[in-house]
């Protein structure tokens, strides 16, 4: 039997159907065809799939679907505001903080949420933050780099 | 920068990548990302065990379930005859590669794709694959690559003759290749040598480990004509590959690309296409499939695992007089290791008289090995660096300095045939002694490793076509899927030729109905291959557009000049033509301009829509090598090694984007650490695969890597009209020996066999703590 369920999703409120055994994962990619959350292992391993729910960042692999019901979660697709992109996506771009970008969405997911909980980051703490979020093609050096760079900038920010 | 780069307003400079946006917002479309209406999802069996006869197969209790359209075996593909096997006699062999996508009467390795199903659904294909039925006759397997070179080793092939060997063997074995290559006289090498060292090296198959796993679409015609979506390293391979495995006329096949979410190699061959294809065409429906990362690491990849004797000989000054190894890969479960490869790139870096290389490609009951960055190349170079540094501890010699010493220069014949043009090996050794890192000192518990890397780098076939808009804004279309900022690259290179701002330049990955043919993206060829058809197009397109403002201005095309974007010309004098940096007269009145935008206007008017192509064979692409300095901090109490700095130093020809050519060199690094600390394929006693997840197989992680600081040599590749050199491969070369290398500094303690994992590490200097005692 099918689940009706209704959570806010980057903002709107969405209904959908879904299994009881189905990924919130599933549902975002298959039903509501949110494509940029990524599948690399399907096991929490990659963070490909990084998503925030509520405040928490998780892996919508290892969320079920029904979870969310009455719940907020927050995927890339939500990170840009209309056309102005977030200062992570920004840095990014600008750092060549990418190279396939497989990984990228899960990666400033999560970047996302480290800085909302730690504006200041050591690099020490981005990198064990996001020791969660396989990449194979940078070698993480541009990512971490972008990530401390957005930090300071904001603490300037919020000290002028 | 060096000077010579600020001549170019484009050429080296870190613009965004234009494919940038995309990629940071989700909206990027990947393999999986894409589908059609009315897609049935297609679902492989694969085999349980590592070696095995099969029997029976029986599908009807599949296909009788609701929702199930098609069931597919070996039966379904046509035989192809063995003098058809190979096409142009070159690899790949396609009655193997028919045989690894569905097994005809024997699996071969655990993950062995027996069926595959397309049902309406993903549970209902689940429950298809669970209802067929195969009866097995399990075999004895081989996993280790020496035990599957022993006389009674059980026998993956049974008609499987060594190649290479005269007279060719009578009786069959695992071993499918005999290689041999080098120059001058081995044992009057060794006879002229003060120290000669020998040792063994061992390492483990390592995956690609892409964080995509492989996927596609495909769809077919009543009209015989089909059409696939999928990410893979080259559109045109997998439209050629199949189209010769399912008999097909290549043009019926129309391959459109989508982001590929890594590669390194393991993207360079089919797994599912063919199938997704067939059942397609037998369902009448669009069909989907997609990897698990389980079936990722159980039947894709991985790297050869091998094992190396080397043996090296050099005067008491350290000139290297003899070197010579045995090299022995792990092809898989079928022939086609790279172990030429490695026998070619071993000792490449340096100028020795007397070498002798000798590889087997050995059948072992694994996946199939696929290539991987620099194939072949970084389990010899971590046995042949590994003996340099020995070589310098033993004749008390810096190792750079060592390195030096024997060095290829301009001129150098390479012991795998060759004569080496304009190569910078010199230049990053001598920038990495001069670097800070070499500078400072390891303190307690760490140490210092440094090593070297060559590859060849290749060109070959490549097909680009610049559209001028009717606006004047440039189209740039080339057929190489993008893995990691070739687009930037290629409008980097036009807008530089062109003269005009990138952002007017758009770069488009085209389908393999709209752009010539081009070799699949590796071997680090398309920044310099494809870069140079784009520039030529662009050269070409310039010429146009000078013969469209002489027509114009009714002048004689040598009135016209082209720069910065626009046509110069004057009526009847002459200009000075700074691009060819010679004068030929001077401007005496302001000059007539025409900007690209407005000669694209005028278009009709001058004969129609502006546009140039260009397919090439690329050739010349400039060997690349590097050398690399790591310093490790070793945990005596749990064998953990802890990488504390990185330098990676390589020549790289010209940087058109630097921070995708450091990039390169970062990510190169990190692999390059995963292969010598960490990864491992762990197989049990019934050869099944028990670490198939990035949990147990372990990749780097962010936290297990320091920043990876990186030097740019820039010595031009005279072959390329900006010098470039391939950059990808050379990075993932070095690590594996200097990592080792600093683990013995830190240690005493010269670790042979990868990957060098705590446990491993830690019983070694266990036994070392015991034999001082």
């Amino acid at each position: 039997m099918k689940r009706h369920v209704v959570s806010t999703i980057n903002g709107d409120s969405m209904e959908f159907l879904c299994d009881a055994g189905d990924t919130l994962l599933d549902v975002l990619r298959n039903q509501l065809q949110l494509t940029g959350s990524k599948e690399g292992c399907g096991s929490g391993d990659c963070g490909a799939c990084s998503v925030i729910l509520d405040d928490r960042l998780v892996c919508a692999c290892l969320v079920l679907a029904v979870e969310t019901n009455g719940r907020q979660v927050d995927t890339i697709e939500g990170m840009a505001r209309g056309d102005k992109l977030h200062p992570l996506q920004q840095r990014f771009l600008e750092r060549g903080a990418l190279q396939c970008g497989i990984c990228t969405p899960g990666i400033l997911v999560a970047a996302k949420s480290l800085l909302e909980r730690n504006p200041d980051p050591s690099e020490s703490e981005v990198r064990y933050w996001l020791a969660g979020n396989l990449c194979r093609c940078t070698g993480y050096d541009k990512i971490v780099r972008a990530v401390l760079e957005v930090a300071s900038e904001s603490k300037e920010r919020n000290a002028r | 920068m060096n000077a010579e780069a600020k001549k170019y307003r484009w050429i080296g400079t870190r613009t965004v990548r234009p494919d940038g946006i995309d990629k940071v917002t989700g909206r990027a479309t990947f393999g999986a990302d894409f589908t059609l209406p009315g897609a049935l999802c297609g679902l492989v069996l694969r085999s349980p065990h590592a070696h095995a006869l099969i029997l029976r197969k029986d599908f009807s209790k599949a296909l009788a379930i609701d929702g199930v359209k098609a069931v597919i075996c070996s039966d379904d593909l046509r035989e192809i005859p063995p003098d058809e096997a190979v096409v142009g006699g070159q690899p790949p062999n396609f009655r193997d590669m028919a045989n690894n996508l569905l097994a005809k009467d024997k699996v071969l390795y655990e993950g062995h794709a027996v069926a595959a199903v397309a049902a309406i659904s993903e549970e209902v294909a689940r429950r298809a694959l669970e209802a067929i039925e195969i009866e097995y006759q399990v075999l004895p397997h081989v996993i280790e690559v020496q035990k599957a070179m022993e006389p009674d080793a059980p026998l993956l092939h049974d008609n499987l003759r060594t190649q290479g060997i005269d007279p060719p063997p009578e009786t069959p074995s695992n071993i499918a290749q005999r290689v041999q290559l080098g120059v001058g006289d081995v044992e009057r090498g060794f006879a002229e040598a003060d120290v000669i060292l020998q040792d063994e090296f061992t390492t483990q198959p390592v995956h690609q480990g892409y964080i995509e796993p492989h996927a596609c679409i495909a769809r077919f015609g009543e009209d015989g004509q089909a059409q696939l979506w999928c990410s893979s390293q080259g559109h045109f391979m997998v439209r050629a590959y199949c189209a010769k495995l399912l008999f097909m006329e290549i043009a019926q096949i129309r391959v459109t690309p989508l982001e590929i979410g890594g590669g390194f190699g393991g993207k360079t061959t089919v797994y599912l296409e063919p199938l997704a294809l067939l059942m397609a065409r037998i369902s009448g429906r669009p069909v989907k499939m997609t990897m698990s990362r389980e079936e990722v690491f159980r039947a894709t990849g991985p790297a050869s695992g091998s094992y190396i004797n080397v043996r090296i000989g050099a005067t008491s000054d350290g000139r290297i007089t003899a070197a010579e190894a045995i090299l022995c890969y792990q092809a898989g479960a079928f022939e086609g290791s790279p172990v030429r490869l490695g026998c070619m790139t071993g000792f490449a870096p340096y100028d020795i008289p007397n070498v002798r290389m000798i590889g087997y490609d050995v059948v072992v009951n694994r996946p199939k090995s696929a290539a991987y960055r620099a194939p072949g190349a970084p389990m010899a170079a971590f046995a042949t660096e590994s003996m340099l540094d020995q070589l310098a501890l033993k004749l008390e010699i810096d190792p750079l300095a060592l390195r030096m010493k024997n060095a290829a220069r301009k001129g150098t014949k390479a012991a795998y045939g060759p004569r080496f043009n304009d190569i910078g090996y010199v230049e990053t050794l001598e920038a990495a002694m001069s670097h800070p890192h070499y500078q400072s000192k390891p303190g307690l518990n760490q140490g210092r490793g440094v090593a070297s890397g060559f590859w060849f780098n290749i060109g070959g076939q490549s097909s680009a076509g610049i559209h001028v808009t009717e606006d004047g804004t440039v189209i740039v279309n080339t057929g190489n899927p993008d893995i990691g900022g070739s687009r930037a690259s290629m409008a980097i290179m036009a807008a530089e030729v062109l003269g005009i701002d990138i952002n007017r330049v758009r770069p488009i990955i085209s389908d393999t109905g709209s752009i010539g043919y081009n070799d699949l993206t590796g071997g680090s060829r398309v920044t310099f291959a494809i870069g140079m058809a784009v520039t030529e197009a662009a050269r070409k397109l310039v010429e146009s557009l000078k013969e469209r403002a002489a027509l114009i201005w009714d002048i004689s095309l040598d009135s016209v000049i082209w720069k910065d974007g626009s046509a110069y010309g004057e009526p009847g004098g002459e200009v000075e033509d700074e691009r060819k940096g010679k004068r030929t007269g001077k401007l005496k009145a302001p000059p007539m301009q025409l900007s690209l935008h407005d000669i694209a206007k005028d278009a009709a008017r001058t004969g129609g829509p502006l546009s140039s192509s260009v397919n090439i064979n690329a050739q010349g692409a400039g060997p690349g090598f590097g050398t690399h300095i790591c310093d490790v901090e070793v945990d005596r109490d749990t064998g953990k090694v802890t990488i504390l700095r990185y330098t990676a130093i390589q020549d790289v020809g010209r940087a058109i984007q630097p921070d995708y050519v450091e990039g390169q060199l970062q990510g190169g690094v990190a692999q390059g650490i995963g292969w010598a600390l960490n990864e491992e394929y762990i197989y049990n006693d019934e050869g099944r695969l028990d670490n198939p997840g990035f949990l147990d197989y372990r990749i780097p992680v962010a936290s297990d890597l320091p920043m990876i600081d990186t030097v740019l040599v820039e010595v031009p590749n005279p072959n390329h009209p900006f010098g470039v050199r391939g950059v990808g491969e050379v990075p993932i070369i070095p690590p594996l020996a200097a990592v080792a290398n600093a683990i013995a500094d830190a240690t005493g303690l010269r670790m042979t066999d990868l990957p060098i994992s705590p446990p491993r590490l830690l019983a070694a200097l266990d036994n070392q703590a015991r034999s001082k005692r």
